[in-house]
């Protein structure tokens, strides 16, 4: 079980390592990308409950960015699949809720519920793929400075940028003590009992607690006055407005045009 | 202005549950020296550190730090004066780029933006990192993270050093490295340590707590070889001034 939970911290900490490869999106500024996901994920969201043609020419642009920064695409379809538990439990239930037949297939026929499902399943995939993509070519604390660029309030990329910093500080204390829990405990299943677990559960808030105090310390101690700065120059020139308008036009117009159905017209005019 | 950087008279603290930690502690430092406190575990050296930097607020005593009576109005100025080295660089760094973390303290005390990065590059070539700048510090190994620390108070231009087991959690090559580079450093040092070999090394003089008091203050070399002093304090000599323990000769 611990096993476990190590190999998802150091696949954690794996998009950082993806994320100081040097690419021409690497090089990309952070705003850039930041905005075109954005741009990218409202697109995806905003379609109808029951669209999956439509969504389908959205997986161009995570190809293109695997493609571009020469991502490994089994580690990101290993991410996605870790956090779809979420999505399906989300959705199962459409097929039984839904009941009515939208498509005719031959002989048979698929209900409402089932359509809705995929198109949920795509939509989940298209716009944490795409996250998991930013993070992975630009990493996070970059992507926490990028958004107070932008004008996000200080207060919430400060906290981010600490929580992601603390991540592994807290998520190494947490193996520590389940190591030193199944070491010395030696129920064959290796099952953690309730009580025992609130205990673990408690001693890491105290120690969390005990850690904030030692951090404040250290920032005290550095002439700390409730403000952090960051010195960080970025530059967006004509590269980064090029991407930005390049693909944000390209989802517009994949939004307001329903690209398969015209291909698919264009097609069999022509057949036709 | 005194002759003495750090000056403190008869300093006593208690803990708000009323534990005592310092029962009248009373020392002077002079400029360029370097320093060992050495004490058994809960003797007071950590208590009497974060008295040096102001974290603590003494019950009775004062304590003095350059020319400023350590109050809450001269904190910020005694904060620039001490650089403050914690025990645990999780702790300490907690910026995501090991580039922000040197830069904390200068950009908080009002440097220009050209003159913070030229703090921090040369901060981090003092201690030899440079290469590491961009690296979030989480995936430092221990010994870098103990250089990146030190950086992070170097940029600060601190006049006393004050560190924190500085050696703890070293393998033996870092430990080595770490104390030539302290070394060569002409700050006021004042180091908390149980590393006594280390202490040989770099400080001229040491001053032993043993509960909450000053049990003995004088040079190095002196005090590790009083047997009876060390033994009462619940300390050992350092390895290298006890005999070879394969030939069984006197060291």
């Amino acid at each position: 079980m611990s096993t476990k939970i190590d190999r998802a911290f150091y696949d954690i900490g794996h998009l950082d390592i993806l994320a100081e490869a040097d690419t021409p999106l690497h090089r990309l500024d952070p705003r850039a990308k930041l905005l075109t996901t954005a741009v990218f994920v409202v697109c995806v969201v905003s379609f109808g409950k029951y669209e999956i043609a439509g969504l389908l020419p959205f997986f161009l642009y995570p190809a293109v960015v695997i493609g571009l920064a020469e991502l490994p695409l089994s580690f990101l379809l290993r991410k996605l699949l870790l956090v779809s538990p979420f999505v399906i439990f989300i959705g199962i239930f459409n097929p039984w809720l839904d009941r009515e037949v939208m498509v005719q297939l031959g002989p048979v026929g698929i209900s409402g519920g089932w359509v809705s499902f995929a198109s949920l399943l795509l939509r989940f995939s298209l716009t944490v793929g795409a996250a998991l993509l930013l993070i992975a070519t630009t990493g996070f604390g970059t992507i926490c400075m990028a958004l107070e660029q932008l004008g996000a309030p200080r207060v919430f990329t400060v906290q981010l940028l600490l929580l992601y910093r603390y991540l592994f500080v807290l998520i190494a204390e947490s193996i520590r003590m389940m190591r030193a829990q199944s070491l010395r405990s030696f129920n064959a299943k290796g099952r953690i009992s309730y009580r025992v677990f609130l205990q673990m559960l408690g001693n890491l808030l105290l120690r969390t607690i005990d850690r904030a105090q030692r951090i404040h310390m250290a920032m005290l101690s550095r002439a700390f006055t409730g403000e952090i700065r960051i010195v960080r120059q970025f530059s967006f020139g004509y590269k980064e407005a090029c991407f930005l308008a390049g693909f944000g036009g390209l989802f517009l117009c994949l939004r307001l045009t329903d690209l398969t159905a015209l291909l698919g017209s264009l097609v069999l005019g022509i057949t036709g | 202005m005194s002759h003495h950087i750090v000056e403190v008279k008869d300093l006593k603290f208690h803990y708000p549950d009323q534990t005592p930690a310092l029962r009248g502690v009373s020392f002077q430092i002079r400029h360029g020296e370097s320093v060992a406190i050495v004490g058994a575990n809960g003797a007071g050296k950590s208590t009497l550190l974060l008295h040096l930097n102001g974290y603590l607020t003494p019950t009775d005593g004062q304590v003095r730090i350059g020319d400023y009576q350590l109050t809450p109005e001269t904190v910020r100025e005694v904060r620039r004066t001490v650089g403050m080295v914690f025990q645990d660089p999780d702790d300490q760094l907690f910026m995501s780029t090991v580039f922000d973390d040197v830069a904390f303290g200068p950009l908080n005390l009002g440097f220009t933006p050209e003159d913070v990065t030229a703090r921090v590059e040369k901060a981090l070539a003092t201690v030899g990192v440079s290469h590491l700048k961009n690296r979030p510090p989480h995936r430092l190994s221990t010994g870098q993270k103990r250089r990146v620390a030190i950086a992070s108070v170097l940029s600060m231009s601190p006049d006393i050093l004050v560190m924190d087991e500085p050696s703890a959690g070293l393998d033996p090559r870092a430990r080595t490295q770490l104390i030539e580079l302290l070394k060569s450093f002409e700050h006021t040092k004042i180091i908390a340590t149980h590393d006594l070999d280390m202490v040989v090394d770099l400080c001229e003089r040491t001053i032993v707590m043993h509960d909450g008091l000053v049990s003995a203050d004088g040079p190095t070399m002196e005090i590790f070889s009083d047997d009876k002093l060390l033994a009462a304090s619940c300390l050992e000599k350092p390895l290298r001034m006890q005999g070879c323990p394969i030939c069984r000769c006197k060291g």
